[in-house]
């Protein structure tokens, strides 16, 4: 952000206010995480999404074992799992102290392509098979969860961001433009505006999603939602940009510019939009929580992401069932991931806030 | 003022026209319709298929069937659900309701609680009250409604005493009014209470922003100048002021309950308009996606001017018309 040795500008002064608040940088350091471990998911957990093994179905998180039957230190390791089944059928885990499996750095497993082009199939951590690691659980089809939450990651963040990115775009473009010109390409803009922005937005989402068949391949899914999340996302934002533009429009420095010839768009561009800049970067900030709860809560319906692969909206579909809760508490993760996202998410954005717009600051 | 209402109407009216056309479009824009699935169904018969088609239209092209689905609405004849076999209104009125019975008592539940929360926290600005409070409503805003709903239903299976979703018992039907009203509440209150959750968060910021505002204006310095108690000084002075732009909030509290009600109501199974639009989605049951989209522009028409209207009401300062 940082452009050139002149006196501070409004984002290095920025800079200064918001690195003091300590748990913004925090939750920044948080989503900093996040999304490295979204990006090296495939290497980070020890199977692949679609990894399953049926005997080991809502199998509960293992515990990992530091110390050896003699009570000394050892490598951690885990036990085998068997199971029985209770009065009502259902599977009860043990743990079978006959077999020890290590976890061990680097073994062999699912390949994969790491960044998306290196093949390999090593991963972080990793027992030998037959064992299997489930640290924090398994689903009902015995897949990990703890892998799949960090695959899920992949989707469910980038969604925010790519989603955010499409629709601030067309918000800027046509709340520029509305401003700038005026009259009637602003009045038609507007009531195209308005009429995205009197629908209510799960049912825009529903019906949007309706247009398109029910069973797409799951990129052809992931595009649409973020088709779909930017089409009802860019609305509000293109209201209060042209608020902005209208005002900007009237300053000396466009009046020169355009005394100098420029083209409208340049002016746009160049003269106008930045200057929304503070505005729009904090408006991001707190709309991406929106997105990755509203791709959730598609994918929670059964109409976003599809089974094999994982969304933390789609991973939570399963606890939509009281039952399965109950029988498997650690389904409930995947939500406390959203939480965690989103609250960081809105930590930064507040902070961005009082940092960026000093206009905007409230008391106490 | 009521020429400001009848232009707003009128101006919205295309605004409508248009989300129909839209709605219309998105709906109708993937081959196939309701009767697909019928199709694979030995047991009814092609011709019975194509007779219906005809009747509705849907053998026609697809600007013709939205005008004539147009014409309908203007005689109020909403169309009729092949899903639910039975017309349209009767399906909303039902479900309208029902709705409309979990917004009002979530409405009451938010203002109920955020407006003295809010209070409370602007005047023991930055103690520990304030402090616990303000975090708390941080994290009430970042829990999806979703995940609230279903924190809920979780805990009530495990400690029990409450119903789990639906609106009605099963033995509903033998219940005296008193205890179907009781009933009634108990399926009522998980939803309620996931639902205003989020909105008593967001609504004490907004109660304790104004009310530092007005506490820190020049005629609060005068009041208490000249010795007033400190009670008569918020309540009084201070809050009247304060409570002022909350009035349009309501409004637009009205309007945006809908929507937010309809994730939590298909999670909690609450037989309202939420889950009534999901399931007529996916059914493709054009008539009723249309209805259930229109119903919920209206509504937050209503709620937009509803809150300007209560904002004349509230503000002398603020009139519509012009002089």
């Amino acid at each position: 952000m940082n452009k050139d040795k002149k006196p501070l500008n409004q984002f290095q002064a920025g800079y200064a206010v918001f690195v003091r608040n300590r748990w913004a940088v925090f939750c920044l350091i948080v989503l900093g995480l996040l999304y490295t471990t979204a990006i090296f998911a495939d290497f980070l957990s020890p199977y692949r999404y679609d990894n399953e093994d049926r005997s080991y179905s809502f199998c509960p998180p293992m515990k990992v074992h530091w110390k050896n039957e003699q009570g000394a230190l050892s490598r951690p390791y885990v036990y085998a799992t068997s199971f029985s089944f209770n009065e009502v059928h259902r599977r009860i885990y043990l743990e079978d102290k006959a077999q020890k499996f290590f976890i061990r750095l680097l073994p062999k497993g699912d390949s994969y392509r790491l960044l998306g082009v290196i093949p390999w199939d090593r991963h972080l951590f990793g027992v030998d098979s037959p064992g299997r690691l489930h640290l924090w659980g398994a689903d009902s089809r015995g897949r990990d969860l703890f892998s799949r939450i960090f695959w899920g990651a992949r989707i469910s963040l980038s969604i925010g961001i790519i989603g955010v990115a499409i629709s601030f775009v067309l918000g800027l473009l046509v709340g520029g433009m509305a401003g700038y010109y005026g009259g009637r390409v602003d009045n038609v803009l507007m009531r195209i505006c308005e009429m995205f922005m009197m629908v209510p937005g799960f049912y825009l989402m529903l019906a949007l999603r309706a247009a398109f068949p029910p069973h797409l391949n799951s990129f052809q899914v992931y595009l649409l939602i973020i088709v779909i999340f930017s089409f009802i996302g860019w609305a509000s934002l293109a209201r209060v940009i042209r608020g902005m533009s209208m005002s900007l429009k009237e300053r000396e420095y466009v009046l020169a510019a355009k005394a100098m010839g420029l083209s409208d768009i340049r002016i746009i561009a160049t003269h106008i939009l930045p200057h929304t800049m503070s505005y729009s970067i904090i408006a991001i900030m707190l709309s991406i929580p929106g997105y990755i709860m509203g791709e959730s809560a598609l994918s929670l319906l059964g109409l976003g992401i599809q089974d094999p692969y994982a969304s933390w909206g789609n991973l939570l579909s399963e606890a939509m069932g009281i039952v399965s809760i109950q029988l498997a508490p650690w389904i409930l993760l995947p939500g406390f991931f959203i939480f965690l996202t989103v609250i960081c998410f809105n930590v930064v954005g507040d902070a961005l806030r009082d940092a960026l717009d000093p206009t905007l600051k409230v008391e106490g | 003022m009521i020429k400001f209402i009848i232009r707003r109407i009128i101006v919205s009216l295309p605004l409508l026209l248009g989300i129909s056309f839209m709605t219309f479009l998105l709906i109708t824009v993937t081959p196939g319709n309701f009767f697909d699935t019928l199709k694979m169904d030995p047991r009814v018969s092609p011709d019975t298929i194509a007779h219906y088609e005809k009747l509705y239209h849907l053998d026609k092209p697809l600007l013709e069937q939205y005008l004539v689905w147009l014409k309908n609405i203007l005689k109020f004849d909403l169309g009729y659900s092949f899903y639910y076999n039975t017309p349209v209104v009767d399906i909303m009125k039902v479900r309208l309701w029902n709705t409309f019975l979990l917004s009002i008592s979530s409405l009451i539940l938010t203002w109920a609680l955020a407006i003295p929360l809010g209070i409370i926290m602007a005047v023991y600005r930055n103690r520990w009250i304030d402090k616990i409070l303000s975090l708390g409503s941080f994290l009430c805003l970042s829990v999806p409604s979703f995940f609230f709903a279903i924190l809920f239903l979780y805990a009530v299976s495990v400690v029990g005493g409450l119903p789990l979703g639906g609106m009605h018992s099963v033995h509903a039907q033998d219940l005296s009014w008193g205890q179907r009203f009781v009933d009634l509440l108990r399926h009522l209150l998980i939803p309620t209470v996931v639902i205003s959750l989020g909105s008593i968060a967001a609504l004490q910021r907004v109660m304790r922003g104004n009310l530092l505002d007005a506490l820190g204006q020049q005629y609060i310095l005068a009041a208490r100048a000249k010795g007033l108690p400190e009670n008569k000084v918020i309540f009084k002075h201070a809050l009247r002021n304060a409570i002022n732009p909350m009035i349009t909030l309501l409004g637009y509290h009205f309007s945006g309950l809908l929507s937010g009600a309809a994730l939590v109501e298909i999670i909690c199974s609450w037989p309202g308009i939420g889950a009534l639009m999901l399931t007529a989605v996916r059914a493709k049951d054009v008539y009723l996606v249309m209805a259930n989209m229109m119903m919920g522009g209206v509504l937050l028409l209503l709620g937009n001017l509803l809150a300007d209207i209560l904002l004349a009401w509230a503000d002398p300062r603020i009139r519509y018309e012009q002089r």
